[in-house]
């Protein structure tokens, strides 16, 4: 009994770490989009809150805090409320696979654990891609509840985008799958140790490019970020699927697609620019410190990712409706199965 | 404690079963079927088939049940058109259903113990089914991809009517 009291505690207690950074992390990007933003248009940004404006999130998270919780006449109220849980919830169980540092195991009271990765199971990357699919739920039954055109046009088309888009993540994903030979995303990010040459994007035998390129639209596309931000396009829908929300629940929409941000983000760390891995072979720090250079590593890479997402939503216009599901369709679904098939040759041709 | 898992899984499939098509509102039917997809995969999990239950969800309740609420959203089904006299028909089937289920229970031949295959647990789930998929099932494996390809042409020849009017007169 005392086994599972022990690992139990142990991982409640990573649960709580990783689910504090994830949030952290997402107060951050709130003020580092704004700011991002503001400086590439050639403007300040929050400046009002604390100096430089960095106590703005508090300031918003306090404001969606205390707002009136309103819920529209006629809506469903059971499924109304439901729906924010529904986004949200898959958004951040994905984080529970994520290898977030180098792959040790430390003794504590005589027991083995893994401190920077909440799960290895075998079937990692499998399991992310279950519970983001589940995330589209949120947003249909969200727009379906309002009991408004312009939710119910959101959360429509936020469903037929995001299994559009979903399907090519998957196809992107299985080329990295065939080269590493294992679903885990431990066993993935541990295969591309030893150098930026070794990462699956440039990786002999076939450099997993395209499949990168492939993977990072998708999942801008799949967040709903812009330039696919269809169903919230603010010109056409008001604010699309969550145009009756307000107060928390509006908040936790908000959450969810930054913290998918922050998992699509990892992920295409984790598969494609070699997780922990420094970009040169081994680490600088002594063995007892190389966990540092690994998480920052990661993080890093990490917020490369997200960096890039403010770029394209300050460089790029909106698609139209259309023009997004023939370039989900034809164009990037055949790159991605182009690449699966000659990525098997080539992994054929050259068995590791 | 699997018999517990067991019995859990196994009690709320059969309630959200039953739900699915007991509700009035095909919306709630919808999200019954998704908690019912859920434990099905739980069950998986409790078997040692991971793959399963994690492929259980993506395909069914990732995207089958999202395009079938899809359908009930834009066609804002009314609730009385929906119901036909099936009574009969039910009734008759459901006797059926029932006399098997009556001869299974009287037949006492129940399996106990581990149903799965011992060698799940060395090699690994996924390449396991994998390495079964293409040797030992290979033929109905192609039959399937081959029905699915039929079903894809299919599709895209009621989609698209200007490749079947050049062949009329």
């Amino acid at each position: 009994m005392t086994e599972v009291g022990i690992k139990l505690v142990f991982s409640l207690t990573q649960i709580a770490v990783v689910l504090g950074i994830v949030l952290l992390t997402v107060m951050i990007l709130t003020l580092a989009e704004r700011k991002v933003l503001g400086w590439m248009q050639d403007r300040m940004g929050p400046m009002e809150v604390g100096p430089y404006g960095v106590l703005q999130p508090i300031a918003d998270g306090l404001k969606l805090f205390f707002k009136e919780d309103i819920v529209p006449a006629g809506a469903n109220k059971f499924l109304f409320s439901l729906a924010p849980i529904l986004a949200l919830v898959p958004a951040l169980i994905g984080f529970a696979v994520i290898p977030f540092g180098p792959n040790k195991t430390i003794e504590l009271f005589g027991y083995q654990f893994q401190p920077f990765v909440i799960s290895d199971i075998n079937i990692g990357i499998l399991y992310i891609l279950a519970f983001t699919s589940i995330g589209a739920y949120g947003i249909i039954l969200g727009g379906w509840a309002s009991n408004s055109k312009y939710s119910l046009l959101g959360g429509l088309r936020s469903a037929a985008q995001v299994i559009s888009y979903e399907l090519n993540v998957g196809l992107a994903i299985v080329g990295v799958l065939l080269l590493a030979g294992s679903l885990s995303l431990v066993k993935i990010t541990e295969a591309q140790a030893g150098g930026f040459w070794h990462w699956y994007v440039f990786a002999f035998p076939f450099p997993q490019i395209f499949a990168f390129v492939v993977y990072v639209i998708s999942s801008v596309a799949e967040t709903n970020r812009l330039p696919f931000d269809l169903p919230e396009a603010e010109s056409e829908l008001v604010a699309g699927f969550f145009t009756e929300y307000s107060g928390m629940r509006f908040a936790f929409f908000f959450l969810a697609e930054y913290a998918n941000m922050i998992l699509v983000s990892c992920i295409a760390a984790a598969l494609f620019l070699g997780g922990w891995n420094a970009p040169y072979p081994g680490t600088l720090l002594p063995e007892s410190l190389a966990w540092v250079e690994g998480v920052m590593w990661f993080t890093v890479k990490v917020y490369f990712f997200l960096f890039l997402f403010f770029w394209l939503r300050a460089t790029l216009p909106r698609l139209r409706y259309d023009q997004l599901m023939r370039f989900g369709w034809k164009v990037m679904l055949p790159i991605a199965l182009g690449n699966i098939l000659v990525t098997s040759i080539a992994a054929y041709l050259f068995p590791r | 404690m699997s018999l517990l898992f067991f019995l859990y899984f196994a009690c709320v499939i059969v309630v959200t079963s039953v739900l699915v098509v007991a509700l009035r509102n095909p919306v709630y039917s919808a999200l019954a079927l998704l908690i019912m997809f859920f434990h099905v995969a739980g069950l998986y999990v409790t078997l040692h088939a991971e793959f399963l239950a994690a492929v259980q969800i993506i395909v069914y309740a990732g995207a089958i049940l999202v395009l079938y609420l899809f359908v009930v959203m834009l066609l804002n089904v009314k609730r009385d058109e929906r119901y036909h006299v099936q009574a009969p028909a039910a009734a008759f089937l459901g006797l059926v259903l029932f006399t098997e289920i009556v001869l299974l229970a009287f037949q006492r031949t129940y399996q106990t113990g581990a149903a799965g295959p011992p060698e799940v647990e060395s090699a690994g789930n996924t390449e396991t089914i994998g390495e079964v998929l293409y040797s030992t099932y290979l033929f109905p494996f192609e039959i399937a991809s081959l029905i699915l390809l039929v079903a894809m042409i299919g599709a895209i020849i009621l989609a698209k009517k200007t490749l079947a009017e050049p062949r009329q007169p």
